[in-house]
């Protein structure tokens, strides 16, 4: 679960980026967080991952109390969560198995948990036959649906999309979205940060939008308020 | 450490050494420098140190027995004399011992040749343990009861100490200096590689690797680059002296120079630049990784 309570956030150069935010995404929920260019989305998930802390309130995800959290427990924090980014981030002198391999390896799996998980989860993404391709030989909307593979192959019970669909053409938002949708299915939390109104209206799940650092609409069903610019 | 884990540290730390060929060449290679001036300058003072350790028990003072003492008397001296605490041996020289050496130091004088060994004193050659306590030593053996006179030489004592100290001095700092440039440069190559892979870095932070488990292929880099530049900073130092030891040898000016056998130090030798390569290497590598590991 996460719970953002109250939060408010203010980078170094004085720009108040969030202003008393307070929000509860329940376990097993699709969220789309939405809003205009500079309106706080980013900030939230940096606040999310704990790469930057917040000035004022508390936030809760998965168990864990981000606000006053000590450095041994950012870690353990963030292996419950799943991070996908607009550019992928892959990476390139690594086949996709390795780029798989490698995360599994970084928390601690064994070789042969491994072995047996990650054909599974490229099994769920459709990339079952590319394990030995590298990043470079895939297409746009193949190398995402690596980084969901990389996000998910953890485990994770939350998934956080940064603007996932930003460098595809519209199928493949919409296949991909599908994915994230079916991910959510199977029992994930998941999280996107998306400016693409049609992909948010196409999924009539509930929306929460962000405008000038305060919450000003969270409703199921569609994209409501001003204008996205992206 | 699981294993695996280290199996994987290994594997990668390996992988980097060989993926940044250029800058790993250049990291041994500082290293292998370093470690190489470092020894050189160790050995040197290691060297004269024990020249001057020859010196030292070379140099002794007299102590001149009283007249009035006769020789089973001023025998009886060399007891007292041994029990002062920095006195390493005292030999007794008697009258007539002392008259034939002084003949025989001028075998071609003629009025000396039928001196009597009575115009000369009973004596004790003393040799010091510790030069640098040699005026307290001497004013003890002047307190001791039928000495009437000492001959030190107090400037030949101060000035090997001197020497030594100096030398130490100008060894310790220079290898201070070069231990942390050493640093420096594997730190800053090691950053390099890290830049490389920042991504990597930024990567298993944000699935919850933890910083010891980001740190270790780098630490393991590290520590191959210190390892490796201490084998080949020690074999070149082995050469190097031996050459040195070997010119010294057939030099005929230079023979009084006596030079230590590297087989009689070469133990701490490829301990010492082992401990050094090592330390320079993970220290270096430890350095450049902290910037990246910042929450």
């Amino acid at each position: 679960m996460i719970r953002l309570k109250d939060v408010e956030m203010e980078y170094d150069n004085g720009t108040k980026a969030i202003r008393g935010i307070s929000l509860t995404i329940e376990d097993g929920e699709f969220v789309f967080l939405v809003g205009p260019s500079g309106s706080g989305k980013s900030t939230i998930i940096k606040l999310l991952t704990g790469e930057v802390e917040p000035c004022a309130g508390r936030i809760m995800i998965n168990g864990f109390s981000v606000s006053n959290i000590s450095d041994r427990q950012i870690p353990l924090m963030r292996r419950t969560l799943g991070v996908i980014f607009q550019d992928f981030r892959l990476i390139e002198k690594k086949t996709v198995y390795d780029n798989l391999a490698f995360v599994m390896r970084a928390v601690g799996a064994s070789p042969k948990q491994i072995r047996e998980r990650i054909p599974y989860v490229l099994n769920l993404v459709g990339l079952e036959k590319k394990a030995n391709s590298y990043p470079t030989e895939l297409s746009g909307g193949e190398q995402q649906r690596v980084a969901i593979a990389r996000a998910l192959v953890n485990n994770p019970d939350t998934i956080i999309a940064d603007e996932p669909t930003g460098n595809l053409d519209p199928e493949r938002s919409l296949e991909l979205m599908g994915l994230l949708v079916k991910i959510n299915e199977l029992g994930t939390t998941v999280v996107v940060v998306t400016h693409e109104k049609d992909l948010v209206d196409h999924f009539g799940k509930r929306v929460i939008t962000i405008d000038s650092g305060h919450v000003i609409n969270d409703s199921v069903g569609g994209y409501v308020g001003g204008h996205i610019h992206g | 450490m699981a294993k695996h884990d280290f199996r994987y540290f290994a594997h990668e730390g390996l992988s980097n050494m060989f993926s940044h060929g250029f800058m790993s060449f250049a990291a041994i290679g500082i290293t292998v420098a370093c470690l190489l001036i470092m020894g050189t300058f160790t050995l040197v003072a290691v060297n004269a140190n024990q020249l001057l350790r020859d010196l030292e028990q070379e140099n002794e003072i007299l102590a001149y027995v009283d007249d009035s003492y006769d020789e089973a008397q001023a025998k009886a001296l060399q007891k007292k004399l041994q029990s002062i605490p920095n006195v390493a041996s005292a030999t007794f020289i008697s009258k007539e011992e002392a008259m034939e050496e002084f003949k025989a130091q001028y075998p071609d004088e003629a009025l000396f040749q039928d001196l009597d060994p009575e115009i000369l004193r009973d004596r004790y050659a003393i040799k010091i343990a510790d030069l640098r306590q040699q005026k307290q030593t001497v004013e003890q053996v002047k307190a001791v009861e039928g000495i009437a006179k000492v001959n030190a030489y107090e400037e030949i004592a101060g000035g090997f100490i001197t020497v030594r100290n100096v030398a130490t001095v100008v060894c310790v700092a220079l290898i201070a200096v070069l231990f942390v440039v050493s640093v420096f440069i594997i730190s800053n190559t090691i950053k390099l590689t890290t830049f490389d892979r920042r991504e990597e870095i930024a990567i298993m932070r944000m699935v919850g690797a933890t910083n010891g488990f980001i740190r270790w292929p780098f630490v393991y880099e590290g520590f191959l680059f210190g390892i490796l530049g201490a084998a080949v900073a020690f074999l070149l130092q082995w050469g190097l002296y031996e050459a040195v030891a070997q010119g010294v040898a057939n030099n005929d000016t230079l023979q009084l120079i006596s030079i230590i056998p590297f087989t009689e130090m070469w133990v701490p030798v490829a301990v010492s630049f082992a401990v050094a390569g090592i330390v320079i290497g993970v220290g270096g590598s430890l350095s450049a990784i902290r910037k990246f590991l910042q929450v």
